[in-house]
């Protein structure tokens, strides 16, 4: 023991900081640096698991962005359902948050039911929409047809089947909820309080005072909404797997399908590496985007 | 926060000196703002509906005989009662193991989870050392790289350790730093304890992990219930990587064994015999109420890992 106590305190703090980080930096370095590496080294080869895994240069990238027309569908479907729920999430559960916030009776009851369907498992989701949804016999389309309407054939029809997949995102939309009420909370009452004396009115109180002090949650909403959306894969999985003619094939449901139905791994490691690529540039450009519409409360100019 | 809110001047109680003062707009004004209340309420009401029907109708199917589960317009309670779809469902296949398989895994990623985040949450709230600004932007970095950009080396990896078809590999990687985000919100957590209670045990002879141990942990049980939460959602919900790993039945978890009990056929059938709605309607039921359950009693804590970590994301 008399090694230790020969140890300045500096050296001892950050001897045990180094311990404490010992399983986070292992893991850091096995579980992510390493496979980062490797699966871009991966993505120049041929590896069907069987055997091992032989250079070929560019093939699998001259296939991704020459040949392959599936991917490019994937790509298609997986813009288009984020183009649409993201801004659902960011809109319509702000909205909510705002209704809360207007001092509601019986506050925490409205905020549990508004969140609830986003703690539903994505299964359980995915079956009672399959059956809700149903072309024939599902409940909204013969609500439809009772008033009148047509009901879409939903999963069955390329044209509509990702607008079903928008619904059920919908449906969860209050999972923003809790963020956004607690940004608009935070929102210092002095603020409204100038205002008012300035004679705002409640029009002109939201637009220049909740909406740039919540902009940062705003925003975060919508970055982490959109990561979320790239990584669809469950509820697709079990509603259509990628049907009716990969009208619903989402990226990762592609991703899974080369990687371990086709066994194409040096592939799946390359489309992999795309969708890295592809969410670092978009989370970068919102970034950049985001300096002159988000603002942050103590930022230095 | 709301009860702050709801102690201001100027909202409800303020109304009715308003209301006797004989002038017409002021008059008017409480009119119309009753107005807007009552519409407000309208929506309120219009959406919980909205959001909450779907839900009830899958619970309310799942105790309907089959021939009543697109009856048009619905009931909310068909005329008999059929408790067996439940019971003939989870008799269909392995039911209770698959929910003992999840809730291992659970069990073993919580352990792995709350002591690795919390120790490496520790290191960063607590100890001085060189690189800590840098080390910390690496923890954060990760949160950016998508789980599906490694997994495909994680699998190799696994593959080549023998680990495959074992829980091994949904439960190990939890014990190396426990995930970005929940090392994020414990060490935002442990900042907002006082020093002066480290000093004290520093002056008892506690090192730094005694004061870990001893005095962090205990005192930050609301925060770690948190993650224990959030880890547990996580998990019951988790169906990539179980789909991956585990290739035979005995070792399905509940999800990945109700999917192929709903896709594959019934067992022991020997034809196949596609589960009728009303069946599959009570497995999700028996998938959502844990959740749900866990969501109405421990709302606090949703409410406050959002605010911890939410707020300086």
């Amino acid at each position: 023991m008399l090694w230790r106590r020969n140890l300045s305190l500096q050296a001892r703090e950050t001897r045990d900081a180094y311990i404490g980080l010992l399983p986070f930096l292992l893991g850091f370095v096995i579980f992510i640096a390493g496979p980062l590496i490797y699966s871009f080294y991966l993505s120049f080869t041929r590896y069907e698991i069987l055997s091992p895994p032989r250079w070929s240069g560019l093939a699998n990238y001259t296939r991704m962005f020459g040949e392959d027309e599936v991917l490019w569908q994937s790509l298609r479907v997986t813009v288009i359902y984020t183009l649409v729920a993201v801004p659902t999430q960011v809109v319509v559960g702000y909205a909510m948050a705002l209704l809360l916030n207007l001092k509601v009776k019986g506050l925490s009851f409205w905020r549990t039911a508004f969140y609830m369907p986003a703690v539903v498992p994505a299964m359980a989701v995915a079956y009672v929409f399959s059956w809700m949804l149903q072309s024939d016999v599902g409940l909204l389309n013969q609500f439809l047809r009772s008033i009148g309407l047509p009901g879409p054939k939903w999963f069955g029809d390329p044209n509509w089947v990702l607008a079903a997949f928008i619904l059920m995102s919908a449906w969860a939309v209050g999972g923003t909820l809790l963020l956004y009420l607690s940004a608009l909370q935070g929102v210092p009452t002095e603020l409204y309080d100038a205002a008012k004396v300035d004679g705002a009115n409640a029009w002109r109180r939201f637009l220049n005072v909740t909406l740039p002090m919540t902009s940062p949650i705003i925003f975060f909403v919508f970055l982490t909404g959109m990561i979320g959306t790239f990584q669809v894969f469950t509820v697709a999985f079990v509603t259509t797997n990628g049907g009716p003619g990969n009208a619903s094939l989402f990226y990762i449901l592609y991703l899974y399908r080369t990687g371990w139905e086709y066994l194409q791994m040096g592939y799946a490691a390359a489309m992999a590496w795309l969708l890295f690529v592809i969410l670092l540039v978009v989370t970068l450009l919102s970034l950049r985007l985001s300096r002159s519409a988000v603002f942050y409360e103590g930022a230095q100019e | 926060m709301s009860e702050i809110g709801s102690a201001q001047p100027g909202g409800v109680l303020a109304q009715p000196s308003q209301r006797f003062d004989g002038d017409w707009t002021r008059r008017r004004q409480v009119g119309s703002r009753l107005l807007g209340r009552g519409l407000l309420y309208l929506v309120l009401t219009a959406l919980t509906v909205l959001l909450v029907a779907p839900l009830v109708w899958m619970v309310s199917a799942s105790f309907k005989p089959e021939g009543y589960v697109f009856e048009y317009p619905p009931r909310l309670i068909a005329e008999q009662i059929q408790w067996w779809n439940y019971v003939e469902a989870w008799n269909q296949f392995p039911f209770w193991r698959s929910l003992r398989n999840t809730m291992t895994i659970t069990i073993g990623v919580e352990l792995g989870r709350l002591l690795s985040a919390s120790l490496t949450a520790y290191v960063f709230a607590r100890l001085r050392f060189p690189g800590r600004h840098a080390l910390f932007l690496l923890v954060l970095s990760t949160m950016m790289i998508p789980y599906h950009v490694v997994l495909i080396p994680q699998y190799l990896l696994f593959r080549n350790l023998n680990w495959l078809d074992s829980f091994r590999p949904l439960i190990v990687p939890h014990f190396f730093g426990g995930g970005a985000f929940f090392i994020f919100l414990l060490r935002q957590f442990f900042m907002t304890i006082p020093r002066d209670y480290d000093d004290a045990a520093r002056i008892d002879g506690a090192g730094a992990f005694g004061i870990l141990w001893r005095i962090i942990l205990p005192m930050s049980k609301p925060a770690l219930a948190t993650v224990a939460i959030f880890t547990f959602m996580a998990e019951w919900n988790d169906f990539l990587a179980p789909l991956i790993y585990l290739n035979s039945q005995e070792k399905y978890t509940l999800a990945i064994a109700i999917r192929q009990w709903q896709q594959v056929a019934v067992w022991g059938a020997g034809a196949y015999v596609p589960p009728t709605w009303n069946a599959i309607m009570s497995m999700s039921t028996v998938l959502t109420v844990p959740p749900v359950l866990i969501f109405f009693f421990t709302q606090r804590y949703f409410i406050q890992g959002v605010v911890i970590s939410g707020i300086k994301g």
